[in-house]
């Protein structure tokens, strides 16, 4: 069950907005497509499901299981999508049906994926909403988008993503959206539920703060091109592009803070800043 | 709008449990309780039903012959057994009145019918195929949309004569492109929205995203033109019918007859009032219906936005008892 990616290209009318991306995902473990805004991270994963917007053509070779999934028509590819591969997306505000209750939406790839009855769905989305941590889960199913938090939303969204048991989950900035300490409740979160289910996980961000959280191993984007691929602790201890050097720069304040506002409310004189590594 | 609501306030125990019974069957059918709870969608439901009503009665029974002349009896005032009154040749006016609602039945569904599946075929195509194909789309509905309805409605029946399907067909057709116009681009919008991508994401297939997706959050826009274009084709028929160019003259209509009555509405103005009446009431109901039913179907327009008054059922965060 591994990802690879091999010189991934995606173009837009004459624009080649990734250029040649490479990288894998043994199976069970943690990569982060790191970059700035425009560095190509999100086409990557959209490029992987096939998801990608009119007018942008991928090439080059994403294999799935030894399957080719660049050129695979899309018949073929919703088959594979949120039962094999899930992606939760960065702006939960927007990535649900404000019509469609929270249930239906959980339940929707169950449906599709295992034929599964109305009433059926309906039970397995209140466990997927209990696995998430959302609060009253009998309930909240019955809610729309629009009478939870934001945070509550990702939580929705990651139970969508999550609702089929996918090998591999495509995390596309899914804290960016959220403050701060709903961004480190949501870390957490995404960090058990893979551990608990061994699946692979493909984390997209901007901030090296958040991806040394969750990541093992990171690939650093610039203009559609890897300009660094290498563990976590590499990239903190000893950057080599000045990409990475950029992105740590922004991140010590954020690592600084998080020891802080993670403990905010609990014990916050237990932990001094810094003491995470 | 506050009265129903202080009579419905139900004790805070009694509703939670209520509500956690809710069954999913329950829930389908809440937007018919939310539509009711308006009191534009009541009065919109009545008088659709009444008016549908007393369409379906007419076709059995209607108190007296609407075609049965009695001189002796002209512009006799409203009472026994005349409740509405007569007019010039001694004809029951609430006997017109009931065979000419089923006139404005047909008319209305039938234009709405027509209307539906033109304006949906011409969103789908404007919004979902290949770009040539849309935007040549796009443009044919923009230089359709030039021709005023009831002209095109006068012009042919001006030619082939005035009958009721001239009438339908032409609001039907005028009111599909209308509903086109107004879908297309909403249709266009949500395709773009991140839940439909996440849809996919899920593993829909683009039929599948259309009807759970597409089609639910396009519904609102498209009920509110639809829900006018039939009273613009009440109106429609009506009118052309009042100028010669719909209803033959044998036909019931409400339009006709107003048009007759209001030749002596300085000698028996009380007469004028119930054509008047009937086609004014229906139009304006069947207007609040389409409003009242976008409200009643939209989640997100339902009480709630108030923070003082959170919708039934809200979540709120009731402090754990620490054991």
């Amino acid at each position: 069950m591994s990802l690879k990616v091999t010189d991934l290209t995606v173009d837009i009318g004459d624009r080649r907005v990734v250029d040649g991306v490479s990288f894998e995902v043994p199976d069970g473990a943690r990569v982060g497509l790191i970059g700035e805004s425009g560095s190509g991270k999100s086409l990557t994963a959209l490029a992987i499901l096939g998801l990608l917007p009119d007018g942008a053509e991928a090439g080059g070779s994403v294999l799935w299981n030894d399957r080719e999934l660049i050129g695979m028509p899309d018949r073929e590819l919703a088959t594979l999508r949120g039962d094999e591969i899930g992606i939760v997306f960065q702006e939960p505000r927007t990535a649900l049906n404000p019509i469609r209750t929270i249930g239906r939406q959980i339940g929707e790839s169950i449906r599709i994926h295992e034929g599964v009855s109305r009433n059926e769905a309906r039970t397995r989305a209140i466990a997927e909403a209990a696995r998430v941590a959302l609060p009253d889960p009998e309930r909240i199913v019955a809610r729309y988008p629009h009478q939870l938090s934001g945070g509550q939303r990702q939580r929705a969204a990651i139970a969508m993503a999550l609702a089929c048991r996918p090998r591999l989950l495509i995390a596309d900035e899914p804290t960016t959206a959220l403050d701060v300490t709903i961004q480190a409740e949501i870390l957490e979160l995404l960090l058990s539920l893979v551990e608990d289910d061994g699946m692979s996980l493909v984390f997209i961000t901007h901030d090296l703060a958040v991806l040394s959280q969750i990541a093992t191993h990171g690939v650093v984007l610039e203009d559609g091109r890897v300009v660094e691929t290498a563990p976590i602790s590499t990239l903190l201890s000893a950057p080599t592009s000045l990409v990475t050097q950029g992105l740590l720069r922004d991140a010590t304040a954020t690592l600084w803070r998080a020891p802080a506002s993670r403990g905010s409310g609990a014990e916050p004189q237990t932990e001094p800043p810094g003491g995470q590594s | 709008m506050s009265a129903p609501e202080t009579r419905r306030r139900v004790p805070e125990t009694r509703r939670r449990a209520r509500d956690t019974r809710t069954s999913a069957r329950r829930r389908r059918w809440a937007w018919l309780r939310r539509l009711w709870s308006l009191s534009t969608g009541r009065f919109g439901l009545i008088v659709v039903a009444v008016v549908t009503a007393t369409a379906i009665i007419a076709r059995f029974w209607t108190p007296f012959d609407p075609r049965q002349v009695a001189i002796e009896n002209r512009w006799a005032l409203p009472g026994w057994p005349h409740l509405l009154g007569t007019d010039g040749t001694g004809r029951d006016i609430l006997s017109l009145l009931m065979a000419g609602s089923r006139t404005t039945v047909v008319v209305a569904v039938g234009a709405g019918v027509i209307a539906t599946v033109i304006g949906i075929a011409l969103a789908a195509l404007g919004a979902l195929t290949a770009r040539w194909l849309r935007e040549s789309v796009a443009v044919l509905v923009d230089i359709l949309i030039a021709f005023p309805v009831l002209i095109i409605a006068m012009m042919i029946s001006a030619v082939w004569g005035g009958s009721l399907a001239v009438v339908i067909w032409s609001v039907g057709i005028g009111f599909g492109v209308n509903i086109a116009r107004v879908t297309r681009p909403e249709l266009r919008r949500v395709l773009h929205s991140d839940f439909v991508l996440a849809g996919r994401a899920s593993g829909l297939t683009p039929l599948q995203n259309l009807w759970r997706h597409l089609m639910p959050n396009v519904a609102p826009v498209f009920i509110v033109q639809l829900s006018w274009g039939m009273a613009v084709a009440v109106l429609a028929e009506a009118g052309l019918s009042y100028l010669g160019f719909g209803a033959p003259v044998t036909e019931p209509s409400w339009g006709l007859l107003l048009a007759e009555l209001q030749q002596y509405i300085t000698v028996y103005p009380l007469s004028v009032l119930w054509p008047g009446l009937a086609i004014t009431f229906t139009v304006l109901g069947l207007n609040l219906l389409g409003d009242a039913l976008r409200e009643a179907t939209d989640p997100t327009l339902s009480r709630g936005r108030d923070p003082l008054h959170p919708p039934r059922g809200a979540i709120r965060h009731v402090p754990e008892v620490v054991a």
